[in-house]
C-alpha cells in the first residue's frame, strides 16, 4: 500500500456523514454577506468604491478614456521620469502605444528559462532576457480582465501575450482597467463568470490590490517588498469624458 | 551580494518539553513583553475595525465554518478529486504520511531539477516538517524569501507567529542583524531602507534559484487550483520565476469549489492582519502552457498527513482541521501575548498550536501545553471558522490524565495514543484524597474540624504559591459555622 492509499484508507474509515450541501448552497446564494447589497448597485457606485479601496491600499488611480489613455500614460511616464515601458507583444494596447510613438516603448521579447533539459543556446538566451527583465526594466503596462469594487482588487489574467512576470518584476506597474468590468465582489464575479467551470482558468489568475507591501518589521508598513513599488491604475471610461459615466 | 544563507546562524530544534523554562525567561524580559503586548493590541484593533457589525461577522463565520465542514465531511473524496483535476492540469501530486517522507519527496524533486538553491515562499507546513534542516543535511541551500521569515532565518530562529514570523523582533534588532550578517550593509533603523536591502538581496536569489517552494492556503478540488494569499510578492516570485514550483500543504486544506474560497479569503485576511484584502491572491492551475513565456515548466503538490488523519478520526478533534491559519487566536490569547511564540516550542504556537500539535508530536511531548491556558475563551470567540478551542483544550487535559471527560454518545470518539501522559502520582493522590473526603459528609465535617484546629501546622512553603504570596492557612472557624451562627441571630 502506498502512502496515498494508507492516508485515504484512514480518512475513509473515519469519514462522517456529509454535511447538507443544499444548506451551504443556500447560504452562499444569500450573497448579502459577501458585499453584495440586495438593492441596486450602479456602475458609478462600483467605480467610486473601487477608487476608494485601491487608493486606501496605496494604489494610484487616474481617469482616462478609450481615446486619451496613451497620452495619459506618456504624461505619467514623463512626470515620473520613467525611461522605458515594457508591454506584451501583439496586445491591442501595445499596438496603441506604438501608434502613439510612446517614448521608450519596449515589447516583451524572450522567455524565462525552463528546465536545464532545454538546449544550451536557448537557455543562455532566456537567462539574458531574465536578466534584462530583472535589472533593466523600470516599468510595465498590462491589461486587467476586470476588478472588484469592494476591495479595490484588479483581476489579472496572464497569458502567452502578457506573461506572469510582466506584472510582477518591474518596479512600476501600469494597469488599464475598462470601467465596465468592475464587479461588486469577488464572490459575485466567480459566480457570474463561472471560473474553472464555464470559464477556463489561466495558468495563474491573480487578484492584485495595491503595490507589494510588508509589515514584517515591527508592524511598520513598507511598500515595494518584492513586487512593484508603485501600482498605477488607469480607469478607462468608454465615453470621451469620465463625468458622463456617473 | 554573497550567499546569504551561509551567513545565517545555524538552525536549532526547539521542543515543547522546555515550555515552562522558556515561558519564564520571556515573562522576566520586560522589553520582549512590551513588543508582544504592542503588536497584539495593534492586531486586535485592526481586526475589530474590519468587523464593525457583529451580526455580519457572525453570518460570515457561520458560512466559513459550513464551508470547512462541508469539505472535511467529504475529505477523502475531495482529495481524490483534487488529485485527478491537478493531474489533468499538469500538476504532479505526491503524498506523504510523515515529515521524513515529505522531506524525502521534496529533496528528490530538488535533485531531479538539479537544484542547489531553493527559494521559499511562506509555508508553515515546510516548518512543520523541518524542511530547512533536511535541506541543510542534503547540501541544498533553502532560502526564506518572506521578509519576516528571511529575518528569522538570518537569526537562526523559527517564526514566533504564523502570520508575522518576526513579531518578536524590534527594528533595532533587525538593524543589528542585517549589519552583522549581510556584507556591505551598514546599521540603519529606517524600515523602508531595511526592506529595500532585503528586496535587493532576495531579487538576486529569485534570479538564480532552480526551484521555488510555497505553501497553499486553499486547494480547490473542482478546478485543480492552488490558492496563495500574500502581500509581498515573494510568493508570486517563488511560484513563477524558477523552472520548478513545488507546493507543500496539509491534507486538510482542500475545499470543494472555487466559489467556496471567496468567503474564506474574505474572513482570513480580516481575521489575520485586519486587512480587507491581501495585496496578492494567486490562483495557480498548472505549469507553463505551450506558447507561454514564463512560469515553471513543472508544478508539484506534496500533500502531507503528519497526524491530521489521527485528528480526523475523532469528531471533536476533527474540528481542529477546520483551521485556515489566520492566527487570530494567538493575537487574542492572554497567554500568547505574555510569552510569545517561541516559548511553546511547537511550529504552531498559541491556542491553535496547543490543539494541533498533539497530533503531530504526540500527547506526551505536548502534555504541558493545554495547561498554558486561562480558558478565558477568547480564542474560540474570534476563530473565523468557530473551532471550539477551549473545549478541545479541556478534552486534551482529560486525555493527558488518561480520562477524556464528557463522552457524547452520538459522537465518534477515538482514543489518543499516549493518553495519561500528563499524569503525576502526587497530584492524583492529592485530588483523589480531596474527592474522597469531600464527597462524604461525615469525613468532610471531621476534616474541617481538624483543619481549623491544626491550622498552625500548615507548611510555610506551599509550592509555587508562596513564591510571591503569603502562605494559605485554614480560617479559625469554618464558613459553615459562621453561616449557622448568622442565621441563628
Amino acid at each position: 500500500m502506498s502512502a496515498r492509499d494508507r492516508i485515504l484508507a484512514r480518512l475513509r474509515a473515519a469519514q462522517p456523514a456529509p454535511t447538507d450541501a443544499k444548506a451551504l448552497a443556500d447560504l452562499l446564494a444569500a450573497g448579502v454577506l459577501l458585499g453584495e447589497p440586495g438593492g441596486e448597485d450602479s456602475l458609478a457606485d462600483r467605480i467610486a468604491s473601487f477608487r476608494a479601496a485601491m487608493t486606501a491600499s496605496h494604489g494610484e488611480v487616474h481617469d482616462a478614456t478609450e481615446a486619451n489613455w496613451p497620452d495619459l500614460v506618456a504624461q505619467l511616464c514623463a512626470a515620473k521620469g520613467i525611461p522605458r515601458l515594457l508591454v506584451g507583444q501583439n496586445t491591442p494596447h501595445g499596438v496603441r502605444l506604438a501608434a502613439a510613438n510612446h517614448p521608450g516603448l519596449e515589447f516583451w521579447a524572450g522567455a524565462l528559462p525552463g528546465k536545464p533539459g532545454n538546449s544550451k543556446a536557448e537557455h543562455r538566451e532566456a537567462a539574458a532576457w531574465k536578466e534584462r527583465l530583472f535589472h533593466h526594466t523600470p516599468a510595465s503596462l498590462t491589461q486587467a480582465r476586470g476588478a472588484i469594487a469592494e476591495t479595490g482588487s484588479l483581476v489579472l489574467w496572464p497569458d502567452a501575450r502578457e506573461p506572469r512576470t510582466l506584472s510582477l518584476v518591474p518596479p512600476i506597474h501600469f494597469v488599464l482597467l475598462p470601467v465596465a468590468q468592475i464587479h461588486r465582489s469577488f464572490h459575485g464575479l466567480l459566480r457570474k463568470e463561472g471560473w474553472g467551470t464555464a470559464t477556463v482558468l489561466p495558468t495563474n489568475a491573480l487578484l492584485v490590490s495595491g503595490p507589494s507591501k510588508t509589515a514584517d518589521i515591527q508592524q511598520t508598513l513598507a511598500y515595494g517588498a518584492h513586487g512593484p513599488k508603485e501600482l498605477i491604475v488607469l480607469l478607462v471610461h468608454p465615453a470621451p469624458q469620465s463625468g458622463d459615466q456617473r | 551580494m554573497t550567499d546569504t544563507s551561509s551567513h545565517a546562524a545555524p538552525l536549532a530544534f526547539l521542543s515543547p518539553e522546555a515550555f515552562q523554562a522558556r515561558a519564564r525567561a520571556v515573562v522576566e524580559n520586560p522589553a520582549l513583553q512590551g513588543s508582544f503586548r504592542g503588536a497584539m493590541d495593534f492586531l486586535m484593533q485592526k481586526r475589530a475595525a474590519q468587523f464593525p457589525h457583529s451580526d455580519q461577522l457572525e453570518e460570515l463565520r457561520t458560512l466559513s465554518e459550513a464551508i470547512r465542514q462541508h469539505a472535511l465531511s467529504r475529505l477523502p473524496d475531495l482529495l481524490e478529486q483534487l488529485e485527478d483535476r491537478l493531474t489533468r492540469n499538469g500538476i504532479q501530486v505526491h503524498w506523504a504520511e510523515t515529515p521524513a517522507e515529505a522531506n524525502a519527496i521534496l529533496l528528490k524533486l530538488c535533485a531531479e531539477a538539479g537544484a542547489k538553491r531553493v527559494v521559499k515562499g511562506k509555508s508553515m507546513v515546510s516548518e512543520e516538517i523541518e524542511f530547512n534542516h533536511a535541506c541543510a543535511a542534503a547540501g541544498v541551500d533553502a532560502l526564506e524569501t518572506d521578509m519576516g521569515e528571511y529575518i528569522v532565518q538570518l537569526a537562526g530562529e523559527k517564526p514566533s507567529h504564523i502570520i508575522m514570523p518576526a513579531i518578536h523582533k524590534t527594528k533595532e534588532d533587525i538593524a543589528r542583524l542585517f549589519a552583522e550578517k549581510l556584507p556591505g550593509v551598514g546599521y540603519t533603523e529606517n524600515v523602508d531602507e531595511l526592506i529595500r536591502i532585503g528586496r535587493e538581496v532576495l531579487r538576486e536569489k529569485f534570479l538564480e534559484a532552480d526551484v521555488g517552494l510555497s505553501g497553499v492556503n486553499f486547494a480547490v478540488a473542482e478546478t485543480g487550483t492552488l490558492c496563495l494569499v500574500e502581500n509581498e510578492g515573494n510568493g508570486r516570485m517563488c511560484t513563477t520565476v524558477p523552472a520548478v514550483h513545488i507546493a507543500v500543504t496539509g491534507i486538510e486544506k482542500v475545499v470543494e469549489k472555487l466559489e467556496h474560497v471567496a468567503p474564506l479569503y474574505r474572513i482570513l485576511t480580516r481575521s489575520a492582519t485586519g486587512q480587507p484584502v491581501s495585496t496578492y491572491f494567486n490562483m495557480i492551475s498548472g505549469p507553463r502552457r505551450p506558447g507561454e513565456q514564463d512560469g515553471p515548466e513543472e508544478v508539484h503538490l506534496v500533500l502531507v498527513d503528519n497526524g491530521r488523519s489521527q485528528a480526523y478520526a475523532d469528531s471533536q478533534l476533527q474540528r481542529t482541521l477546520q483551521c485556515i491559519r489566520c492566527g487570530a487566536c494567538m493575537n487574542h490569547c492572554p497567554v500568547y501575548t505574555r510569552i510569545g511564540g517561541h516559548a511553546y516550542g511547537t511550529t504552531y504556537p498559541g491556542p491553535i498550536g496547543k490543539i494541533v500539535s498533539p497530533h503531530m508530536l504526540g500527547l506526551h511531548a505536548t502534555r504541558v501545553l493545554p495547561t498554558a491556558s486561562t480558558l478565558c475563551g477568547a480564542c474560540g470567540e474570534v476563530c473565523p471558522v468557530r473551532i471550539p478551542i477551549p473545549d478541545i483544550l479541556l478534552r486534551l487535559r482529560g486525555e493527558n490524565q488518561g480520562a477524556a471527560p464528557l463522552p457524547a454518545p452520538q459522537e465518534h470518539r477515538h482514543p489518543l495514543p499516549e493518553a495519561g501522559s500528563g499524569r503525576k502520582p502526587l497530584e492524583r493522590l492529592a485530588f483523589g484524597t480531596w474527592a474522597f473526603i469531600y464527597s462524604r459528609p461525615v469525613l468532610y465535617r471531621s476534616f474541617l474540624w481538624l483543619a481549623s484546629r491544626l491550622r498552625q501546622l500548615t507548611p510555610r512553603h506551599q509550592g509555587g504559591w508562596t513564591d510571591h504570596r503569603v502562605p494559605l492557612k485554614p480560617a479559625t472557624r469554618t464558613l459553615r459555622d459562621r453561616l449557622r451562627e448568622r442565621s441563628a441571630r
